[in-house]
């Protein structure tokens, strides 16, 4: 790692004014920063930690819906939400391992949005509102392509609006090595729609399957998929763990797999 | 450089580190407790785990700056208070959980985390906890075993459980 | 009932406390006050010509002392290579240089073309990230036909070739191999590759140097599996340091698997830096520089062929195989597709007629080198995927054709050169079908056809070599060194005694096993037997651990060592009996007069050997310590018979091992919990690469699998349980512990157990297109090899 400063503040506001900065960088639960860090990728001249801020922590209902502080951890997501959203919280209880799982936060993951993310398919397909310091964004309009988002610099997540669906299943394929998901799917139904967030397969990043979204809302079963155009293997991703064919292949295999799981 | 103060094995420590000082660092260098082990640089082989105010966490992936005012404890703090190895690091030394050891201090402290979350785990939720904490020695056969035993089940399968 | 001590027992292992509570002294726990840290510049690219390094800005620096590059190694000495091949023309291997840091050219990603000393890491590898590399790249050459064929794109231009060698085995087989194969009723032929794969040791390796100019005294600590071999190798052809001027330290040693056998750039450079400096010198591998760095394994590219006549006997195999070296030669390279490959090829079966053929070739690529088993993996999954794939062709049972054509009686002279002194391949294929539970498969394929899994059995049987031996004959084969190993017993004046070996235990439980033998052999109590290793300062000129040779060669000298302390000890028990030596029996720790109720304890007699009041010091000399060196007749050879059992989802192509069962014939065991500890880890290790691990370089030489990001370790949920059974046991015959070795038999037999089972999976779901899989089976190649 570059030498760097690191500060640790307590609230928002005092995260804000560090952030103000040259070369100042957020750092949430840092497991994948840190690691990029390391390989000297990053270059900041100081780090702030939000791992301090309390206020940032937390899950609450509001409504049908599920606030998630940007700062509540994969484990407190798992735990928090199984009973609203157990779709949610499965997906986050298979995120990395129980230490990662201890220390990345949803915000991270949403502010960073890899590719290969588990967090941003389940905000796609429920249609997530993602929360800064400064405004809410449509999810929708937040994931611009492999990690590119809406923020701005200087801006951090505060947290994840998700409307709650009726029912829900996420169906994570693992790339062998890393575990993250080669392909996963985010399956969520509502009473007027359904949703399907597709992550870890495609050039672009995270995508919703709109094709499957109809075929869904209109028979919410497997078999519905059954004649439903892919997403196309031009557009996935070609690496040495899987062919842009075979990501193209699992999309549908584990849409079904979802579908048939949803809680 | 900042002054960090944290409880480490029941004792109270202040040091100065870096920003980029490593939670790992930390304890390696400046404290001496070599027990815990670095064995990669991207977060997934888990030979660095420790707990942070009870919670299992890969010190190679949090900040020495980030542990200040928390209770870390390490493997060198997990033996009894006289000295004799705790229920899961006998379990270990049981049922030939180990075999190189370095992987074993990672693998005792997520053990430990495992059976506070679930005092009873099956075979497939131990599998499926330890993802993140790679050994290359014991095939996991005998890790899954001993912390089965230190769970008070009956373990089947080699020569122990044959005798 | 279990014996509770000495051999036979599951004795716990003594080093696991201090493991178990973070008091293990691993080389990266050393730190020598005053210590410098080193950053080493390596090679981005794979293949160019240094045109120029500058090191102005870095020098200029925080922190840095110096930093070196080739020209500071200029008339310091190459990599030595341990081994020597003959090709099959008589002419010697090529073995061009190879440097510590880069002379020139670079030929691999990662090869250390600078070093930056400095008095802290962080400005180590921020004055590293500072010196500026020249290179003008060259194309890179990483597949190994290609590279053969090529005279243009040389990974060493001054040899003119890409290739090491082209050996033959036996030569003289050649041509009545290629009748038999002519006039065979059936030929089964296979193209395969044998994965390239990165031991990874859960230790990265350390190296720190050290220099005491009081006694001109360099002190090397490292993570090695044979401390004397390296002091051997870097004093004596690096370095220039008389072995008397040089220790070499490696203590608890996070394991090996091979990959620390060898010397490394980075501890002749620690060493040399030490002295040059008059500073001590500490280098910690990342596991990124790891990957890079340590030797590689495997990476061979087979043809095999075998024939049978009408009978369905075996009666020839013809092997081609290309076999990767990287770019340079790692210290025992050479021998694992010759002497530790060909050798093997007979396998368990009584085949007649047999011929080996070899390309070495380099590429730019990490150096390759032995990985667990060595050679023998490489062997037995060509050997036992071609059988399964003849039964398939023939319509008859696997294992009734492996049977057939068993080797039922011993000694057999194979004709590739060795002689098999026992086994029983009949014993361990009924106790495979046995604890595998092959009557109850159908049921549990039904099952799983009931979840649209599909579900195969895969068996496989192999014979290993191991304890490579005796010295003698491998030099005639080009080995550089010796083979034997040695102990010391260093009986104290108490009775309780300390045992010096040459081998390195870096995960293998020897200092409880080794006890064991002495125990059983003196009659005191285990722990008053102390194991030290891993200090050239305090061991006797030992060959170190490796090829599962520790208890059968090392064990063996153990043996001999103790034996001259009871017969010495035996004749100051006469003494002071006022008996005939004759007459003394060692029982139970005590000495005794046959017949008689006369008798003197262990501790009696050894404080008799220094206290000498009551002393025939005119026959013998007073102190009682014992040195051995043991060299043995012949190989071991352990066998065994492995089952697989695989679910394939014919949908995503995922394969999960369900079940796994090992039946070996280690000969006899000393500790039945350490053996099956060592099947068990030796078995991930083979699923590992079936399923899971592959190191990848893409076409410009880039090293695309460079963390366990992209580079699959089996992790607990990849692997099942693994039931072991070792119960048939034809022991050695030239050993005095009648011991096999155990350590590498897991990795050897289960890679083609994996992929037949789950070939056998994809036949019984209607894909019997599908003939065979490259390891390792991944998702998406299982998934591929469906779609046809």
């Amino acid at each position: 790692m570059y030498a760097f400063e690191i500060e640790r503040p307590k609230s928002v506001d005092e995260a804000l004014a560090a952030l103000g900065a040259e070369e100042a960088q957020p750092i949430s639960g840092g497991q994948t920063l840190i690691p990029t860090l390391k390989q000297r990728l990053a270059m900041p001249s100081k780090l702030v930690s939000l791992s301090g801020i309390d206020e940032l922590r937390y899950l609450r209902r509001e409504g049908d819906a599920l606030m998630i502080g940007g700062g509540a951890t994969h484990g407190m997501v798992a735990r928090e939400a199984a009973t609203d959203f157990p779709g949610l919280a499965k997906l986050a209880g298979k995120i990395g391992d129980p230490a990662v799982r201890n220390r990345g936060t949803i915000g991270g993951s949403i502010a960073n949005n890899d590719p290969s993310a588990c967090y941003p398919s389940a905000a796609m397909a429920c249609g997530a509102t993602i929360v800064t310091n400064s405004r809410e964004i449509a999810a929708d309009e937040y994931f611009q392509g492999m990690f590119m988002t809406a923020l701005e610099e200087g801006e951090i997540v505060t947290g994840v609006r998700f409307p709650i669906p009726q029912a829900s299943a996420y169906m994570k394929f693992e790339q062998i090595a890393s575990r993250f998901p080669l392909v996963g799917v985010f399956v969520a139904r509502f009473a007027d729609r359904v949703g399907v967030g597709v992550t870890g397969a495609s050039n672009n990043g995270v995508l919703r399957w709109r094709e499957a979204e109809e075929a869904l809302a209109a028979n919410f079963s497997p078999d519905a998929l059954a004649d439903v155009t892919a997403p196309r293997a031009s557009d996935m991703i070609a690496d040495l763990h899987g062919t842009a064919e075979y990501r193209a292949h699992l999309i549908p295999v584990m849409t079904k797999r979802a579908v048939a799981a949803a809680e | 450089m900042s002054d960090v103060t944290m409880t480490v094995n029941g004792k109270t420590v202040s040091r100065a580190v870096r920003g980029n000082e490593l939670l790992v660092e930390f304890l390696r260098e400046q404290l001496r407790l070599t027990g815990t082990h670095v064995g990669c640089d991207t977060s997934q082989c888990g030979a660095c785990c420790v707990h942070v105010n009870g919670e299992l966490v890969k010190a190679c992936t949090i900040f020495a700056a980030e542990a200040d005012g928390a209770e870390v404890s390490t493997i060198e703090g997990q033996a009894n208070p006289d000295g004799s190895l705790n229920v899961i690091q006998q379990a270990f030394q049981d049922h030939h959980g180990l075999q190189c050891g370095f992987c074993t201090p990672g693998m005792v402290m997520a053990a430990a985390s495992l059976l506070k979350e679930n005092p009873k785990p099956s075979e497939q939720e131990i599998r499926h906890y330890l993802q993140g904490n790679i050994c290359r020695c014991t095939g996991y056969h005998n890790i899954v075993r001993a912390i089965m035993a230190a769970s008070g089940q009956e373990v089947e399968g080699g020569a122990i459980a044959a005798e | 009932m279990p014996k509770d001590h000495g051999i036979g027992a599951s004795s716990k292992r003594r080093e696991d406390v201090r493991f178990l509570t973070g008091t293990g002294n691993y080389t990266d726990d050393i730190n020598v006050y005053g210590q410098a840290y080193v950053a080493f510049v390596r090679s981005d690219v794979a293949h160019g010509r240094i045109t120029g390094i500058d090191t102005a800005a870095a020098e200029a620096m925080p922190g840095v002392l110096k930093i070196f590059t080739g020209s500071d190694f200029e008339g310091v000495g190459g990599l030595p290579c341990g081994w020597q091949v003959t090709d099959r023309f008589g002419e010697v291997m090529k073995e061009p240089p190879h440097p510590v840091l880069a002379q020139g050219k670079v030929r691999h990603v990662g090869e250390m073309v600078a070093a930056v000393v400095a008095e802290s890491l962080q400005e180590a590898r921020d004055a590293a990230d500072a010196v500026m590399l020249d290179i003008e790249e060259l194309p890179a050459i990483v597949d190994m036909k290609k590279a053969v064929a090529s005279s243009e794109t040389l990974v060493h231009d001054e040899i003119g070739t890409n290739l090491c060698y082209d050996w033959g085995f036996v030569e003289d087989n050649r041509d009545a191999v290629n009748q038999a194969i002519k006039g065979a009723a059936h030929v089964t032929t296979l193209e395969l590759v044998n994965n390239r794969l990165v031991a990874n040791p859960m230790e990265p390796r350390v190296a720190v140097g050290d220099y005491n100019r009081a006694g001109d005294m360099s002190t090397l600590y490292t993570t090695s599996q044979n401390p004397h071999v390296i002091r051997l190798l870097m004093g004596a052809f690096v370095l220039g340091i008389p072995e008397h001027k040089l220790r070499v330290v490696a203590p608890d040693v996070g394991g090996g698997f091979g990959t620390k056998i060898f010397h490394y750039a980075e501890e002749a450079f620690c060493t040399f830096a030490a002295r040059a400096l008059k500073r001590p010198v500490k280098w910690t591998s990342t596991r990124s520089e790891a990957f890079m760095s340590d030797a590689h394994g495997r990476d061979h590219v087979t043809k095999i062929e075998l024939a049978l006549d009408e009978a369905n006997n075996f009666v020839a195999v013809r092997t081609e195989t290309y076999a990767n070296m990287g770019a340079y030669l790692s210290t025992f390279a050479p021998s694992v597709p010759t002497w530790l490959h060909g050798t093997l090829m007979a396998g368990n079966y009584k085949t007649p007629n047999i011929y080996v053929n070899v390309k070495a070739v380099f590429t730019n690529t990490v150096p390759v080198d032995a990985y667990r088993g060595a050679g023998r993996p490489e062997a037995t999954f060509q050997l036992e995927r071609v059988i399964d794939k003849a039964a398939r062709e023939l319509g008859v049972d696997p294992m009734a054709l492996r049977r057939q054509n068993f080797i039922t009686e011993f000694p057999y002279a194979t004709p590739v050169a060795v002689e098999y002194d026992t086994g029983d391949y009949h014993a361990t294929a009924d106790k495979i079908a046995e604890i595998a539970d092959f009557a109850g498969f159908e049921t549990r394929r039904k099952e799983s056809e009931a979840k649209g899994k599909l579900r195969g059995l895969g068996i496989n049987c192999y014979i290993e070599a191991c304890g490579i031996a005796p010295s003698n004959l491998v030099g005639q084969l080009g080995a550089r060194a010796g083979l034997y190993e040695s102990a010391t017993v260093r009986v104290n004046a108490t009775g309780s005694l300390s045992v010096m070996t040459g081998s390195h235990s870096h995960g293998q439980g020897h200092e409880t096993s080794f006890p064991q033998v002495v125990s059983e052999m003196i009659g005191i109590p285990e722990d008053q037997i102390e194991i030290v290793h891993g200090d050239t300062a305090n061991t006797p000129m030992g060959m170190g651990t490796y090829g599962s040779r520790s208890l059968a060669v090392g064990g063996s000298a153990i043996v001999r060592a103790t034996e001259k302390i009871i017969r010495k000890a035996t004749k100051i028990a006469a003494h002071l009996l006022e008996a005939s030596e004759a007459d003394i029996e060692l029982k139970n720790g005590a000495f005794s007069v046959a017949g008689t109720d006369k008798s003197v304890a262990w501790g009696d007699v050894t404080l008799a050997a220094y206290v000498p009041h009551n002393y025939p010091l005119e026959d013998i000399e007073p102190g009682l310590e014992e040195t051995a060196f043991y060299d043995p007749s012949n190989f071991t050879y352990p066998s065994g018979a492995y089952a697989c059992e695989v679910e394939v989802d014919p949908e995503t192509g995922q394969v999960t091992v369900e079940r796994f069962s090992a039946a070996d014939d280690f000969g006899n065991v000393i500790n039945p919990m350490i053996v099956e500890g060592q099947v068990h880890g030796g078995v991930a290790q083979g699923i590992g690469q079936a399923l899971l691990e592959n190191c990848v370089y893409d076409e410009t030489g880039q090293l695309l699998s460079a963390s366990y990001m992209d580079y699959a370790m089996p992790r607990a949920d990849n692997v099942p349980m693994v039931t072991v059974d070792h119960s048939c046991q034809t022991p050695c015959t030239h050993n005095p512990l009648g011991v096999k070795g155990c350590g590498e038999a897991g990795a050897i037999g289960s890679p083609p157990a994996v992929i037949n089972a789950v070939i056998d999976a994809l036949h019984s779901g209607g894909f019997t297109h599908v003939t065979h899989i490259d390891m390792p089976a991944t998702p998406n190649r299982v998934w591929a090899a469906m779609q046809g």
